[in-house]
């Protein structure tokens, strides 16, 4: 294996589009809709091998987009949202494996989603977008996959709602996924977590220039949105490193303003992440997807559960961080115990980090070996190199 | 071809094809392989060092990164066929919590542990009056994860205090390995009588299960 001090960055990288559903053959949707065209953004870092066994997908959470790696010019102040975690000699290592990343359907970076224009009416969909759910999301990739000429993927792979939707996919395409890692993952929402989800939405349907969605043309509901974000960021750090970032420090300023500005820095770090995160990200798109987290429940029941996973023989990696609240270690637990009573081959790990849910994003040694040790087993094993266990 | 230690050759003896079995403090998951490979076993082991779930996941293996010491709550009563405790006894801060709890998940428990009643340990303790190291128990008192050592009478008395039924106990003459290929014809040289085990065995093997309810 590589080592860390040798791994870099893939370098210069540049998305994709590809329109994978047309009128004529439209994308079916859980809820019974059918929606066309559908195209998608995507990456791919690294080279499908002769034999096509070398692919790993990655799956993107709520807010992230198919620019998993790399920058797209060399002047881009930041790389993409996985860049410490692929690349050469770096854990999804790309001197070994093909890497595809893709914009989630419903999304607003490159994949058709709420702000795509309707053909029926020549204006953004808006709320006459259809609901979508985290299978929807995998179905699409399937597509996008199956374009790519990938027959059968080494792994898939995802954090947060990614690991949700890597789940997704190793239910519903059990001959082509023999690996599934979730990282800081969950089976289902959690009431907490739906509550959450629920006071963001509102965030934004409140806001005065939400106007029933259609808000393309217009003022955008921009407070709803960055409140949503901050409400929803606080939940991806954890107390005790929001208060190491922070303490109670004061932002540009020596005494108390006795005043309703932002005094402290964890106030004026919040604005940020929200009004920075308005210029990026479509409020429709945060309503649709949130809900479609909220719905997620493959395993309602140990029944429901023995019956979906019978046909699975796909090896899986959970991992956790200890001080991650929004999905938490009991969360992980929760899906490997539902995989241990169906005598699925499941890993798990809980990491050490201070960074809250967020830590998966972020420098997280020891997953990064957990991470390259899994993969190099996998890739062991797909190219024929070790038989499986068990 | 890798060996295994004399006590988890015996340990791989007493498991029955195909059973469902949880180890333990696997560790590097050498065992835990064989069992896979050899007994096509179903399960998973339980290992509380980083270093060791990566050996495992290194082999295939499926691990839980927890600690024995908080139990098994994660698992049902009855669980598994096989609760393996191979070497870990003694590192356990609550030994007599965890032989319950593995009897609860389990039909059978095994375990095997250095015996401390061995007679080079306790002529090294006599004659040099420090803390006896030996191969198996190569750490300084002060530095070592062995926090509870015990010899098989004081084991076979906790035993008995916690209404644990011993099916089996063998002692064994050595601590060292045997190779894997070999296992079967090697193992019977390893074997000691039941008399004087607790003076003459380095280690053990106990074969245990919960007293009829």
């Amino acid at each position: 294996m590589s080592k860390e001090s040798a791994s870099h960055s893939v370098g210069i990288v540049q998305t994709h589009i590809v329109q994978l559903f047309d009128e004529h053959h439209p994308l079916a949707l859980d809820s019974g809709a059918q929606l066309a065209p559908v195209q998608v953004a995507y990456e791919t870092y690294g080279q499908l091998n002769a034999e096509g066994s070398n692919a790993i997908l990655i799956c993107h959470a709520l807010s992230g987009n198919a620019h998993a790696a790399g920058r797209h010019s060399p002047d881009d102040k930041k790389p993409g949202w996985w860049d410490s975690y692929i690349g050469p000699g770096r854990p999804y290592d790309t001197n070994r494996y093909f890497i595809i990343s893709s914009n989630n359907l419903g999304g607003c970076d490159g994949a058709t989603g709420p702000s795509s224009i309707d053909p029926a009416t020549g204006k953004p969909y808006a709320l006459r977008f259809p609901m979508i759910t985290l299978s929807d999301m995998a179905r699409v990739q399937k597509a996008l996959v199956d374009h790519l000429g990938v027959k059968k993927l080494m792994a898939v792979a995802g954090g947060s709602m990614g690991g949700m939707i890597a789940l997704q996919w190793a239910l519903d395409y059990p001959d082509r996924v023999p690996a599934c890692i979730m990282v800081g993952s969950t089976p289902r929402l959690s009431a907490q977590n739906i509550a959450f989800n629920a006071v963001a939405r509102q965030a934004i349907l409140s806001d005065p220039n939400f106007n029933n969605g259609d808000h393309y043309d217009g003022p955008k509901p921009v407070n709803g949105l960055a409140l949503a974000r901050m409400i929803a960021h606080i939940t991806y750090l954890s107390e005790q490193g929001l208060h190491e970032k922070f303490g109670r420090k004061l932002q540009n300023r020596e005494t108390f303003s006795f005043g309703f500005e932002p005094d402290f820095a964890v106030e004026s770090y919040l604005y940020y992440q929200g009004s920075s995160f308005v210029k990026r990200f479509d409020a429709n798109t945060y309503l649709y997807i949130t809900k479609a987290m909220d719905y997620f429940d493959p395993f309602p029941d140990p029944e429901t559960a023995a019956r979906v996973l019978a046909p699975i023989h796909c090896k899986f990696l959970v991992v956790s961080f200890d001080t991650d609240w929004r999905f938490s270690t009991s969360k992980s637990k929760e899906m490997v115990r539902i995989l241990q009573n169906n005598q699925k081959n499941v890993t798990f790990q809980e990491v050490n980090s201070h960074h809250g849910h967020d830590a998966f994003l972020l420098d997280a040694p020891s997953f990064k070996q957990t991470l390259a040790v899994f993969l190099d087993r996998c890739y062991r094993e797909a190219v024929g190199m070790e038989a499986p266990v068990g | 071809m890798a060996e295994l230690r004399v006590d988890q050759a015996v340990i791989a003896d007493l498991v029955t094809e195909g059973a469902r079995i949880l180890d333990l403090g696997c560790g590097d998951g050498l065992l835990l392989e064989y069992l896979f490979r050899h007994k096509r076993v179903k399960g998973f082991g339980v290992e509380i060092s980083e270093e060791g779930i990566r050996s495992c996941i290194s082999r295939g293996l499926p691990v839980y990164h927890g600690d024995i010491d908080q139990g098994l709550e994660d698992h049902r009563d009855g669980a598994f066929d096989f609760v393996i405790l191979s070497h870990t006894l003694q590192t356990i801060h609550h030994p007599r919590f965890v032989l319950q709890e593995m009897l609860r998940v389990g039909r059978k428990g095994i375990v095997s542990f250095p015996n401390f009643g061995h007679w080079e340990i306790r002529l090294s303790l006599l004659l040099h009056g420090r803390m006896p190291k030996s191969p198996v128990l190569p750490y300084d008192w002060h530095d070592t994860p062995n926090i509870h050592m015990c010899t098989i009478r004081d084991f076979e008395e906790l035993c008995r205090e916690s209404g644990i039924q011993i099916v089996r106990q063998i002692p064994l003459n050595s601590a060292g390995n045997v190779p894997q290929g070999a296992i079967k014809r090697s193992l019977a040289k390893h074997l000691l009588p039941l008399a004087g085990a607790n003076l003459m065995a380095p280690m053990a093997v106990f074969l245990l299960e919960r007293p009829p309810s």
